[in-house]
């Protein structure tokens, strides 16, 4: 077996998902400056949500792909209803704190959303039920499923739908001139706290998307999974230049492939000494090295501004 | 002798404690261009923000076409048709050229004549044409400031306020920025103008106000004030 394309091929998969929540963070710091920590949360909420709903559904007769996107339909205006409620409530009455205020908010939304979850769903983990098609084609060695095509191929969809509303609408247009300055395109007729608001719900339905993904991939959720989830698309943002959407999938895609390339030969690197288990490094050592020698991220430049 | 379109009266604005504005009236009648001069501080950018409500006034009214504005949200103003040009131009740097004239259009909706008005736009700024795909950033101060004006317009506006079109501009380019608002004010547009370039903005304006240090203290037809002694003592260099 070709264990290098079996990684590029898991990374592929691995890096839609963290793209599509990278996404989230980077719209986000885009028109607030402000890192969500909370939207690894909501991804966790929207995996449980689904997953919770495919298991109703799970004997019920329906093909797969139906109930999965029943659940996807279910989860998304979950998490939807979340990311607005997160920004009206504890971001918004803090526009013009100082920096840290927001951000330690973050963290205690975080924990919240957290509680909940485990009140709701409890500590245990759960289990995707496999109504989704999952028998391995092989290619030259390497093997992979129907799920992870549709994976890479739905992540693939949205992301261009995302482009496309951004670079070619009128409502894009209106965004990309309120991250740039909300009190000029307020001066236009915007009206500033919709656009804010529709950032967080855009953000979170991708988040949703993300975690029927994740789960579905993984056969398994529960309530802790946005905390390490959200940090690595968080890094895969910083990678690929926090604030910039294309960075954002660029970011994501390439810290899926890293943390497979290096999950599959870590073994050798260390002959032996570390194994597979040791994945989760490669993120925050890509994290740090981002910070530390490219914080602006690979295409994080910005335009000249001539005054 | 038509309403006046704008009636600004015992108009303050204060920072934290600081009274930047003290209380000024003054009006605008439609179709005419009126300019505000005055010294650095004198309050002048203060008064069109307050007017565009990009800052709360202490207190006194702003009315416009009859009707109180001073508690509409600042997104609500260009629907009103108030347009401002800020000081600094404002343009969004990451936007292209066209995309900035459309956002000035973003609260209409009559896609045909938008497109007619970014032509006629075009054709008024023709720099503008040449350079339609092109980040705003990457302007020449004076092209940035062509773009905010043609910006502005594309909201259609009845009123239209601008900041210190000639700050940071070459001779060449100021002149040129005259011309426009020359042209657009021919065209029927009322002005408010606010200048350090006092003498520029006294040959386009039917009437001026002269600020000093938050109070209007002057008060006249734009020719009578180009002659007044005090005026050209302390803003005309003569
Ligand atoms: N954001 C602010 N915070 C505190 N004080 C301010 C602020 N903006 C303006 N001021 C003060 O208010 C006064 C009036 O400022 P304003 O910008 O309105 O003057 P101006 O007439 O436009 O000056 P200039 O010709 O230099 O543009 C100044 O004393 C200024 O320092
Ligand atoms: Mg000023």
């Amino acid at each position: 077996m070709d264990i290098f394309l079996q990684q590029i091929i898991n990374g592929l998969v691995l890096g839609s998902i963290y793209a599509l929540v990278a996404l989230g963070y980077t719209m986000v710091y885009g028109i607030l400056g402000l890192i969500n920590f909370a939207h690894g949360e909501v991804v966790m909420i929207g995996a449980l949500t689904a997953l919770t709903v495919v298991k109703l559904l799970a004997g019920s007769g329906l093909p797969g792909p139906v109930i999965a996107l029943i659940g996807l339909m279910a989860a998304a205006p979950v998490c939807m209803a979340i990311g607005y409620g997160i920004e009206k409530i504890a971001y918004r009455p803090l526009r013009k704190a100082p920096r840290l205020a927001p951000l330690i908010t973050a963290i205690g939304v975080s924990i919240v959303l957290q509680n909940l979850a485990m009140m709701v769903w409890g500590r245990s983990y759960h289990s995707f039920p496999a109504v989704l098609p999952a028998e391995a084609h092989e290619v030259l060695g390497a093997t992979f499923t129907d799920l992870q095509v549709i994976i890479v191929l739905v992540a693939a969809g949205m992301m261009a739908g995302l482009l496309l509303l951004i670079n070619r609408t009128r409502l894009g247009r209106a965004m990309r001139a309120t991250a740039e300055n909300p009190a000029i395109a307020q001066l236009m007729g915007v009206n500033v706290n919709h656009i804010i608001s529709l950032t967080f719900v855009i953000g979170s339905a991708l988040a949703a998307v993300a975690g029927l993904m994740v789960s579905a991939n993984y056969s398994i959720a529960h309530y802790y999974m946005g905390f390490i989830l959200g940090l690595k698309a968080f890094t895969a943002a910083v990678l690929g230049g926090i604030g910039n959407l294309a960075g954002a999938m660029i970011g994501g895609i390439l810290l899926g492939l890293i943390e497979s390339l290096g999950a599959g030969y870590i073994g050798d690197i260390t002959g032996g000494f570390l194994g597979s288990h040791y994945q989760d490094v490669f993120a925050f050592f890509v994290l740090i090295l981002v910070l530390v020698f490219r914080p602006s991220g690979l295409v994080g430049e910005k335009v000249a501004e001539r005054a | 002798m038509a309403e006046p379109l704008l009636i600004v009266e015992g108009l303050r604005i204060a920072y934290g404690g600081i009274q930047a504005v003290k209380g000024i009236t003054f009006h605008v009648d439609p179709g005419e261009t009126v300019a505000l001069i005055g010294a650095n501080g004198a309050g002048k950018t203060s008064t069109l923000k307050a007017l565009a409500r990009q800052l709360d006034a202490a207190g006194g009214s702003v009315r416009y076409q009859g009707r109180e504005i001073s508690a509409l949200a600042p997104h609500e103003l260009v629907g009103q048709g108030i347009a401002l040009v800020p000081e600094g131009r404002g343009v969004f740097a990451r936007l292209t050229v066209t995309e900035n004239l459309e956002m000035g259009a973003y609260c209409r909706h009559d896609k045909a004549e938008i497109a007619d008005d970014l032509e006629r736009i075009f054709a008024l700024l023709p720099r503008l044409k040449e350079r339609h795909g092109q980040l705003a950033g990457t302007l020449s101060g004076g092209e940035q400031q062509m773009l905010a004006m043609g910006r502005a317009l594309m909201s259609r506006p009845r009123l239209l306020l601008l900041d210190e079109p000639s700050m940071g501009l070459a001779p060449i380019m100021v002149q040129k920025v005259f011309e426009v608002v020359q042209e657009v004010a021919s065209q029927g547009m009322t002005i408010l103008l606010v200048e350090q370039n006092a003498r520029l903005a006294l040959q386009v304006s039917r009437r001026g106000y002269v600020m000093e240090s938050g109070d209007i203290t002057l008060t006249d037809a734009a020719g009578t004030l180009l002659d007044n002694p005090r005026v050209k003592a302390a803003y005309l260099g003569e």
